[in-house]
C-alpha cells in the first residue's frame, strides 16, 4: 500500500500529503496504461497491413491499413461466425431475463417456504465450473436434435447469465418500495397491471442493462461454444478452432472483432456493474 | 391466482431450466466418466491418468492458479484503495480499470499474442532499445516458462478487474465510523487498512476468491492462443479429448478432476474466510 511508506516519513504533514498525492496519481496512471496499452497495440495490429503485422521492427502506430479488416471479414465462415454469435446472445439474453426476472420478481416481493432453497440453487451454480456442462448438454442434444444448434449453445449460456439475470433483477425489484404497487392495487390495478404500468417502466434501463450483460456473457464465452458447435460456429469457436492454421492478421483482426463490442457493451452499462456485483457478492 | 401460489409460479421456470440444464448434467458427467459397455469402469479415469499429458496438465494448472490468484488479490486491493482515494475523474477510472471484465478470455489471449510473438511488440521494444538483434521466439516449445509466463500476465491483465470489482462494492459496505474512531485515536493509514478493511472485507475477498479461483482452473481461450497445445491444462485436455480425439469419457473424467479441484477450493475458502453469523454488517 502506498500508504504506508508516507506515514513513516518524519516530514511536515503537508510534505507527506503531497508525496502521497504523487503516488497515488502516479500509481493510477500506471494502472490505466498497463489496461490500455494492450488493448491499443491490438487495435494497432488490426487497422494494419497484413504485411506489416507480420513486419519487423513494430512501430506501434497504426497506417490505418484496412487490408487486415478486409482479409479477415472475406475470410470463409467469418461473416456466418458473426452471425451464429449475435444470434446466440441474443437468444441467451432473451432466456435469462425472461426466466430469471419472474425469479428475482419473486424473491424480492414474497416470503415463502422453499426460498432459501431456490438461493441455494443458484448460489451454487457458482461453485462449479459451469463451461463443464458442455460435454453432457452435448450428449443430450444429440438425442433432442439440438445438437449444433443456435438454440442448444445459447441454453448452455444461459446457465452462465441467469444467476447474475436473477441476482441482479432481484436487487433491483428490492429497490422499488411495495407501496408504489400497493398504491397501484388500491386505485383499482390488479397484480399484473400494477407491474406493468408502475414497476415495470422504473427497472426497464436495469433491466436492459442485466441483458446487455447476459449478450456479453454469451458473446464471450469459448469453451462452450467451440464444444458444442461445428457447423454453425460463433466467432470465438471460430477463432479457436482456426488458431493454429490462421495467419496472424487473421487473429488480430478477430481478437479485435471480439473486443470492440464488448467495450461498447461495459459502456453501456458501467453505472449497473457496481450494483451487480455488490449484490452477487451476498 | 391465489397469490399464496404466485411466487412458486414465477420461480418455476427458473428452477426446471436449472435443474435440467445444471444439477442433471453435473450428474451426467459422473455417469459418462465412469460407465462403458458393460456398466461401471474404470478404464477412462486410467485412460486419462496413465497419458503423459495429464499430470503436467494438473500441476500447470493449480500452479497457474497458485501464482495468479495471490497477484490478483493483492493488484486488487491496491486498485479499489486507490479508487476510493479519488476524489476527481474516479468514473472515468474505474471504467478504465474495470475494461478487461468484459472482454473474453480468447480477446486477451490474441491481445497478449500481439505482444509476445516474434514479429511482436516486445521484440520491437527489445530491438529498438538495443538489447537484442535478432527477434526472439518467446512463445516456442523449447522454453515453455515463457509461455508460463505469458499466460499469468495475460490472465492477471484480464481477471484482475473482477475482483476489483467484487472488493470495490465490498469497501462501500464498510461503515465510514470505523474508520473516523480509528482515526480519532491515532491509526496510520496502514493500520486501519490492515485492522478494518481486510477485516470487514472477509465476505467479499471470501466470494472474490472462489469466484477467481474457479476461473483460474478454467484457463483455457488464454493458453491456447499464446501456446497452442504446448502448454497443457485441464481445460485444454478436456476439448483436446472431446474436440480432436472424440472420447466423451476421457474428457468427462478431466471433467471431473476440474469439478474436483474446484469443489476442494471452494470448501477451503467457505472455512478459512468464515464469517461468524454476529460478525456481519
Amino acid at each position: 500500500m502506498t500508504d504506508a511508506v508516507i506515514t513513516d516519513v518524519p516530514r511536515s504533514v503537508s510534505d507527506a500529503r503531497a508525496a502521497g498525492r504523487f503516488l497515488l496519481i502516479a500509481s493510477t496512471v500506471l494502472l490505466c496504461v498497463w489496461v490500455l496499452v494492450p488493448i491499443y497495440l491490438l487495435i494497432v495490429n488490426t487497422l494494419s497491413s497484413p504485411a506489416e503485422v507480420t513486419g519487423f521492427p513494430k512501430t506501434g502506430i497504426p497506417s490505418f491499413d484496412f487490408g487486415s479488416v478486409q482479409f479477415f471479414i472475406s475470410f470463409a465462415g467469418v461473416a456466418r461466425a458473426l452471425w451464429n454469435s449475435v444470434l446466440v446472445a441474443v437468444l441467451t439474453m432473451v432466456l435469462s431475463i425472461g426466466l430469471g426476472a419472474p425469479a428475482g420478481y419473486a424473491l424480492s416481493r414474497f416470503d415463502f417456504p422453499g426460498k432459501e432453497v431456490f438461493r441455494m440453487l443458484v448460489v451454487m451454480t457458482r461453485a462449479f465450473p459451469l463451461p463443464l456442462l458442455a460435454l453432457p448438454l452435448a450428449v443430450m442434444f444429440i438425442r433432442v436434435g439440438l445438437d449444433d444448434t443456435a438454440l442448444g449453445l445459447a441454453l448452455v449460456h444461459t446457465v452462465l447469465a441467469i444467476p447474475f439475470a436473477v441476482l441482479i433483477t432481484f436487487s433491483l425489484f428490492s429497490g422499488i418500495p411495495i407501496e408504489l404497487e400497493e398504491a397501484a392495487w388500491t386505485l383499482g390495478c390488479n397484480r399484473w397491471q400494477a407491474f406493468r404500468k408502475v414497476v415495470l417502466p422504473l427497472v426497464l434501463p436495469g433491466i436492459a442493462a442485466s441483458a446487455v450483460f447476459a449478450f456479453t456473457i454469451s458473446w464471450n464465452e469459448v469453451f462452450a461454444a467451440a464444444v458444442m458447435t461445428i457447423e454453425n460456429r460463433t466467432l470465438t469457436a471460430f477463432l479457436i478452432q482456426s488458431l493454429n492454421v490462421s495467419p496472424l492478421h487473421l487473429k488480430f483482426a478477430g481478437g479485435a472483432a471480439l473486443v470492440i463490442p464488448a467495450l461498447i457493451f461495459i459502456f453501456a452499462v458501467r453505472k449497473y456493474l457496481f450494483a451487480m456485483w455488490g449484490i452477487a457478492n451476498r | 391466482m391465489s397469490p399464496r401460489f404466485l411466487p412458486y409460479a414465477l420461480l418455476l421456470p427458473a428452477t426446471l431450466f436449472l435443474l435440467v440444464f445444471f444439477l442433471y448434467p453435473f450428474v451426467q458427467i459422473a455417469v459418462l466418466a465412469f460407465s462403458g459397455p458393460e456398466g461401471f469402469t474404470l478404464q477412462h479415469v486410467q485412460t486419462m491418468t496413465s497419458h503423459w499429458k495429464f499430470g503436467t496438465a494438473l500441476t500447470n494448472t493449480i500452479v497457474l492458479a497458485a501464482i495468479v490468484v495471490p497477484i490478483q488479490l493483492v493488484m486488487a486491493l491496491s486498485m479499489a484503495s486507490i479508487v476510493t482515494k479519488l476524489k476527481t475523474g474516479r468514473s472515468a477510472i474505474l471504467y478504465i480499470f474495470t475494461i478487461p471484465l468484459g472482454l473474453s478470455d480468447l480477446a486477451a489471449g490474441i491481445i497478449w499474442l500481439a505482444i509476445f510473438e516474434q514479429s511482436g511488440f516486445l521484440n520491437s521494444v527489445l530491438y529498438g532499445l538495443g538489447i537484442i538483434e535478432q527477434p526472439i521466439l518467446f512463445l516456442g516449445y523449447q522454453n515453455i516458462w515463457v509461455i508460463f509466463l505469458a499466460v499469468i500476465i495475460a490472465e492477471v491483465w484480464r481477471a484482475t478487474a473482477i475482483v476489483m470489482v467484487i472488493l470495490v462494492s465490498g469497501m462501500g459496505l464498510i461503515p465510514r465510523e470505523y474508520y473516523e474512531a480509528a482515526e480519532v485515536f491515532g491509526a496510520s493509514p496502514w493500520k486501519r487498512f490492515v485492522k478494518i478493511t481486510l477485516p470487514m472485507l472477509r465476505p467479499s475477498l471470501q466470494s472474490a476468491l472462489i469466484l477467481r479461483t474457479l476461473a483460474a482452473f478454467e484457463v483455457f481461450a488464454v493458453v491456447v492462443a499464446l501456446g497452442g497445445t504446448t502448454l497443457p491444462v485441464l481445460m485444454g485436455e478436456t476439448f483436446q479429448w472431446q474436440f480432436a480425439l472424440q472420447d466423451r469419457n476421457v474428457a468427462s473424467a478431466y471433467a471431473l478432476v476440474i469439478l474436483a479441484i474446484s469443489i476442494a477450493s471452494t470448501l477451503f475458502f467457505l472455512r478459512v474466510l468464515r464469517v461468524p453469523k454476529e460478525a456481519r454488517i
